[in-house]
């Protein structure tokens, strides 16, 4: 009688090399993912007179730094030098590059799936900690850093403490208007930012299973804003559909022999997990962060909290700090918050149905602010302007831009000015993340659309009404 | 030559902060715009840069570590989740620049305590009834001793255990570097790698 297994413990099992005395195991590699930002990697393994080893696993896209305004002009020749270090960096390893001119470009967590380079049963790495994205195809995917991109360059391996296992169970059906965002910012809500640290966490349940891949690739984008190694979905119909035919993925009957293995992925009915999570998908609402972590996460009918109500002395003075980071009063309604531009981007929501949800609100209508929409890849800029959501966003009067990672973290000069508050689709609401004193409010492209039509923050459903 | 090689970590007596603070993300010790500088021009200057200074570059007084009297700190005693957020190993590099060989808190982000150990920098990890107390010893005394083979951290009459991996407790002790390990194990990954190609032909990129 073998032991249940859960989808991690499956194809972690795969990939285990050995494990050493001290306990670690050393797994292989299936994809190491490269972005400009490795360049500290490649100096390790350059101080080694070393190559890479398997530079055939190894891909590079080139999105951190990369201009995103019209145009594609750097406007920083330190920019320019880091996007042309990852060029010299990869043509010195033989490694393959999607680099600013190449029609597959776009942000790393986005392109990877979309190319048919992550696949279900994989270990996927990356010098990023958004790299959990690509569990979503059931996959283990871990962000690592640099000392670790350097030891993967080298070995095609990495060490690993097995993570414990987490399942967030959402059960139950969203309601109109709910994206991925929500569920995925509702779970860190209810958990906090380090609620899965040290787990590796399965999101399961009929609401996770009703997602599209899309959808997916969003929930476990956010896995590491909880804390979490990695995050994970079991590979099913909907990931098979969205495999086939892309450009890197098995065809014909190494496809078919790809799927029988994958179907035998997901957990086993009576596997156990090390802790239990479980979300009512019908009381999801349409949320947003008002503070300066990803955990400050409110349903839009709610108020601002208030320091005065928090015990911990300690405590309620940062949360005094982060409302006076952010501009915000105590019981304010969200709702009345204003905001002065907007952003739709990142390799958390800039798929072709994120913008597809984002035109839904913005068709026929005028943004009150200025705002930046950024395709996720250049395919996907592609495929909106043949639907023609570019020119819906022009007539709201949003700029469509370039792909990249953009105002997410603004490395590439693409940053919210000081004090403007900024409505955005991005991952992380840390202090100055989108550009010195900078402050944003994380919601789904939906919600962004929405507040920039009323140039405040605002419940996205009163704008659905009469629309599919 | 390597200039990244670490160092070992056995024993530590020096000046302390305390950082009365949750969830102190990686944006916060070094923000994304310093990434693109390369370790050899050193990062100490940008530590907590954007805590640390106002718009202007001005030193904000109220910053634990611009007080004067806890210049050349390495120790940081903060409170829960810290190095939360991005994977960038730079947020160790600027701590260890600075100077920091030990960061105490009640929890740290999963990247960022594995950035830590591969740079020699501890990451201790208190209860939360023990880091208050750290946390206000250190306030009084100013200094702090770590014993990492003892794991235990001393600030003036107090002195509280601390957790960590074991095999990153190893790792630090003897300076360790992991690809030194790893090489020990060359025939075994490449008996592994013949071996899943036969298993899982479809795991290699297509086209």
């Amino acid at each position: 009688m073998t032991q249940p297994l859960t989808l991690f413990d499956k194809i972690w099992a795969q990939h285990e090399i050995l494990t050493a005395e001290n306990g670690l195991s050393l797994l292989w590699v299936d994809r190491h993912y490269i972005h400009e930002g490795s360049f500290q990697g490649f100096d390790k393994v350059d101080a080694r007179g070393a190559k890479a080893a398997r530079p055939d696993l190894t891909f590079a896209i080139a999105d951190h730094y990369v201009p995103t305004a019209p145009g594609r002009v750097f406007t920083d020749a330190s920019f320019k030098h880091v996007v042309q270090q990852l060029v010299d960096n990869t043509k010195r390893h033989g490694i393959m590059l999607m680099g600013l001119d190449d029609p597959r470009q776009g942000i790393v967590h986005v392109v990877g799936p979309e190319q048919g380079l992550t696949l279900p049963g994989l270990i996927v790495v990356c010098g990023d900690s958004h790299t959990a994205t690509h569990g979503a195809l059931g996959a283990i995917a871990i962000g690592i850093g640099a000392t670790e991109v350097s030891h993967v360059m080298l070995t095609q391996t990495f060490w690993q403490k097995k993570p414990k296992r987490m399942r967030v169970t959402v059960d139950g059906k969203t309601g109109p208007g709910i994206g991925a965002k929500d569920i995925a910012l509702s779970i860190i809500a209810k958990i906090g930012t380090n609620g899965a640290q040290g787990h590796a966490v399965e999101y399961a349940g009929r609401a996770i299973r009703a997602l599209s891949q899309e959808g997916r690739l969003t929930l476990c984008n956010l896995a590491i804003e909880a804390g979490a190694r990695t995050g994970m979905v079991a590979p099913d119909e909907t990931t098979f559909a969205y495999v086939k035919g892309r450009p890197f993925a098995p065809k014909g009957a190494e496809l078919d022999r790809a799927i029988a293995a994958w179907q035998q992925l997901p957990s086993d009915s009576d596997a156990e997990f090390d802790t239990e999570v479980s979300l009512d998908a019908s009381q999801i609402a349409p949320v947003v962060t008002w503070g300066t972590s990803p955990e400050d996460t409110l349903p839009i009918d709610a108020s601002v909290p208030d320091p005065a109500a928090v015990d911990d002395p300690d405590k309620a003075k940062q949360m005094q700090g982060a409302l006076d980071y952010m501009g915000l009063t105590a019981r304010q309604k969200l709702t009345d918050v204003r905001v002065d531009r907007v952003f739709i981007g990142s390799c958390t929501n800039a798929r072709i149905e994120d913008l597809r949800a984002a035109a839904a609100v913005l068709s026929g209508r005028k943004a009150k602010v200025p705002g930046l929409v950024s395709a996720g890849s250049t395919v996907v800029k592609h495929q909106a302007e043949q639907e023609g959501l570019d020119k819906i966003f022009i007539a709201a009067g949003l700029t469509w831009g370039e792909s990249g990672c953009s105002m997410c973290l603004g490395i590439n000069g693409d940053t919210v000015p000081p004090g403007e508050r900024c409505a955005s689709t991005t991952n992380r609401n840390f202090r100055g993340r989108q550009g010195p004193g900078a402050r944003t409010h994380l919601m789904s492209p939906a919600m962004v659309a929405a507040a920039a039509v009323n140039g405040h923050l605002a419940d996205v459903r009163p704008l659905l009404q009469g629309r599919a | 030559m390597d200039q990244f090689k670490m160092q070992p970590f056995t024993r530590l007596d020096g000046i302390a902060v305390s950082l009365r603070r949750d969830n102190v993300d990686t944006d916060q010790v070094i923000p994304a715009r310093y990434l693109k500088v390369p370790r050899s021009e050193g990062l100490g200057d940008t530590l907590f840069r954007d805590l640390r200074f106002d718009q202007n570059g001005k030193a904000r007084p109220d910053f634990p570590l611009n007080d004067p009297a806890r210049k050349g700190a390495s120790v940081i005693i903060a409170r829960h989740n810290f190095g939360v957020g991005s994977s960038r190993e730079p947020a160790v590099y600027a701590l260890v620049d600075y100077g920091i060989r030990c960061v105490v808190a009640t929890s740290f982000g999963d990247i960022f305590a594995g950035n830590a150990v591969n740079n020699g920098l501890v990451a201790a990890i208190v209860t939360t009834e023990d880091v208050e107390k750290l946390l206000s010893a250190v306030e009084q005394t100013g200094r702090a001793e770590v014993d990492l083979g003892e794991q235990t951290i001393k600030s003036g009459n107090y002195v509280v255990p601390f957790s960590i991996d074991p095999a990153r407790k190893v790792r630090l002790l003897n300076g360790w570097d992991e690809l030194d390990l790893t090489a020990r194990y060359k025939s075994q990954i490449e008996a592994f790698a013949a071996k899943d190609r036969a298993v899982r032909p479809w795991a290699v990129p297509a086209g």
